[in-house]
């Protein structure tokens, strides 16, 4: 028998978001934090404590809050655009295409509360929409951070980036996966495990369950990679082609539909790359019946020993 | 620029609009015909702006929200020097920048893409506020149809637009009771406007928004609150067969009303 390891600790990527754009906010006047009545849920209460006056609050009116933002950057701020990812994305999509997409805006999106965070609440909502809503639109990189430091280090990647960009965050706890100190890079994917059998491939809160996963395998002697792919655009092709030449066979997992996301994103350089089998972990084209997040991950086959089943399935088709 | 000065060059921005809409074979002449005073006196008189320096961070602010009536806006920026005036000849075409709805990364002068109706508005809002913040002295100004206040994000941002005191704010209603099918008061009929934008908190003025002399002092008002102007004007206005026809929001003149559109504006200079 094992000996007894103590759970790691878990972290609500969102007090990693409201720090960085706090210390952000104190080294940059331009940083401003605009959000939808969502100070509380978009953790936005310490930076409206300190920076009162570049907390803009436009009400319950996300249509005007992305035009807002992108009226903000053309006046020379850096404004931070956060609400409940659902609303955010599903609302505003238009406000995201052509006011900051096409008009090339400095305004960087945080969905908050993404996937099936508010897994209680209903399909309303839920935001396992949003990749897909999001990634067919040029000029605006998609980036779902796995931890509390990717989170940090996205956020001050974007504060840095020229240009939009969608931050896709949770309030589900996770635990730390990339090290300390670790540089955001856009359309790099992270190798946590590596592997020679399949590459198991995922971010937000599914990196850590496929970590687990790996583990569960390796206990099987299956070697499984396994990367961590914040960027669902630009994806990052090469890592792609690496993990299905080298392992041959890829497995994806996504707090979002499966329609659309990450996997379908990997398949798409797959399919034109690179085919070896696959399979799609994720929401399975249904509205999600309710319960708390992490149940519903389980429920649609993301639990890590669901996981490795799933991945001994498919090596069996290489 | 005096409005006896501003209206011989409305005139001439309207001649060169009707010459590129025909050659082009499309575009929205209607409500470029009611709009082009306003930008003529915003401009050539109102907005303080550099065309060979168009980002210049102190300049004022535009917001064509009508995007579709871009020609006028192309027409007006060539005019004021922000881009050649034989380049308007490239409407529409292949490769052009000069696109049906204006892009602000290809046309100096242009500051936000607009196109799909109500975004004008809240981007304004936010370039207003930014002022606010920065403490920048620029005045923002947005100009969006009277059918597109139908769009619900116009009635968000004039919230936010009273709630943030947005005294550096103008938006012009380009009320001239015509939409794309039919007759606004047929369609969903908002008017009166003013009382609606009074409700929300802001100052109102209504004016002929096809007479320079009214155009010039509403456009210049200051006030405590954000500002509206509403706009009357006429679909079409100065080409007689086009005066308040509905149809006239995106056909395209033949060459015999074209001849005539050309000699009565001709006429008029």
């Amino acid at each position: 028998m094992n000996a007894p390891v103590s759970a790691p600790k878990l972290y609500d990527c969102r007090d990693a978001f409201a720090e960085t754009i706090e210390m952000l906010a104190a080294n940059d006047a331009r940083v401003v934090a605009v959000c939808n009545d969502s100070v509380g849920s978009s953790k936005l209460g310490g930076f409206k404590a300190k920076f009162p006056e570049r907390l803009i609050n436009v009400g319950i009116a996300e249509q005007n809050m992305v035009g807002v933002g992108a009226g903000l950057a053309n006046g020379g701020q850096l404004p931070f655009v956060c609400g409940a990812s659902c609303f955010l994305t599903g609302r505003a999509l238009e406000q995201i295409k052509a006011d900051l997409a096409y008009s090339n805006a400095n305004v960087k999106l945080v969905g908050i509360s993404s996937g099936m965070a508010y897994g209680e609440l209903g399909p309303t909502h839920h935001s396992i929409e949003d990749f897909a809503w999001t990634r067919v639109l040029p000029n605006l990189p998609v980036i779902a951070p796995c931890d509390r430091i990717e989170t940090a280090a996205a956020v001050k990647w974007a504060a840095e980036y020229a240009g939009p960009c969608f931050l896709r965050l949770s309030r589900v706890g996770v635990p730390d996966l990339l090290p300390e100190g670790h540089v955001f890079e856009l359309g790099k994917a992270n190798l946590l495990r590596d592997g020679t059998d399949l590459t198991l491939i995922a971010n937000g809160t599914l990196t850590h369950r496929m970590v687990k996963a790996a583990d569960i395998l390796a206990a099987r002697g299956i070697k499984a990679r396994v990367l961590n792919m914040a960027t669902v655009r630009p994806i990052d092709e090469a890592a792609i082609v690496a993990a299905a030449t080298q392992t041959g066979a890829i497995l994806t997992a996504e707090e979002h539909s499966i329609y659309g996301g990450l996997g379908s994103a990997i398949a798409e350089v797959v399919v034109e790359q690179a085919p070896v089998p696959m399979k799609r972990l994720g929401v399975p084209g249904v509205f999600a019946h309710t319960g708390p997040a992490e149940w519903l991950l389980d429920e649609f086959g993301m639990a890590p020993h669901a996981i490795a089943e799933a991945a001994e399935a498919l090596i069996k088709r290489k | 620029m005096e409005p006896k000065e501003l209206e011989r060059v409305a005139r001439q921005i309207r001649l060169r609009d009707v010459q590129a809409v025909f050659e082009a074979g499309a575009g929205h002449v209607g409500g470029e015909m009611s709009a082009i005073d306003i930008m003529t006196a915003l401009y050539f008189r109102v907005l303080r702006v550099w065309p060979d320096d168009p980002k210049n961070p102190a300049r004022d602010r535009f917001v064509l929200s009508k995007g579709h009536t871009a020609c006028a806006l192309y027409v007006t920026l060539a005019k004021r020097g922000f881009i050649p005036e034989d380049e308007i000849s490239t409407f529409l075409q292949p490769n052009s920048r000069l696109n049906g709805h204006p892009n602000c990364n290809k046309v100096p002068g242009v500051e936000t893409n607009t196109g799909p109706l109500g975004h004008g508005l809240p981007v304004a809002v936010g370039m207003a506020k930014a002022a606010k913040l920065s403490g920048a002295d620029y005045h923002t100004y947005v100009m969006t149809g009277d059918g597109e206040m139908q769009e619900g994000s116009n009635w968000e941002a004039i919230m936010a637009g009273a709630q943030f005191g947005l005294d550096n704010l103008t938006l012009i209603i380009d009320h001239n009771r015509f939409q794309q099918g039919a007759a606004l008061s047929d369609t969903n009929d908002i008017a009166p406007l003013r009382p609606k934008l009074e409700a929300f908190g802001w100052d109102v003025s209504e004016i002929n928004g096809n007479e320079m002399g009214e155009v010039v002092p509403a456009l210049e008002h200051r006030s405590d609150r954000p500002h509206c102007i509403v706009a009357h004007t006429n679909k079409g206005h100065g080409i007689s067969f086009m005066q308040d026809k509905v149809d006239w929001h995106h056909k395209v003149p033949s060459k015999e009303q074209y001849d005539i559109a050309v000699r009565e504006l001709s006429e008029a200079l």
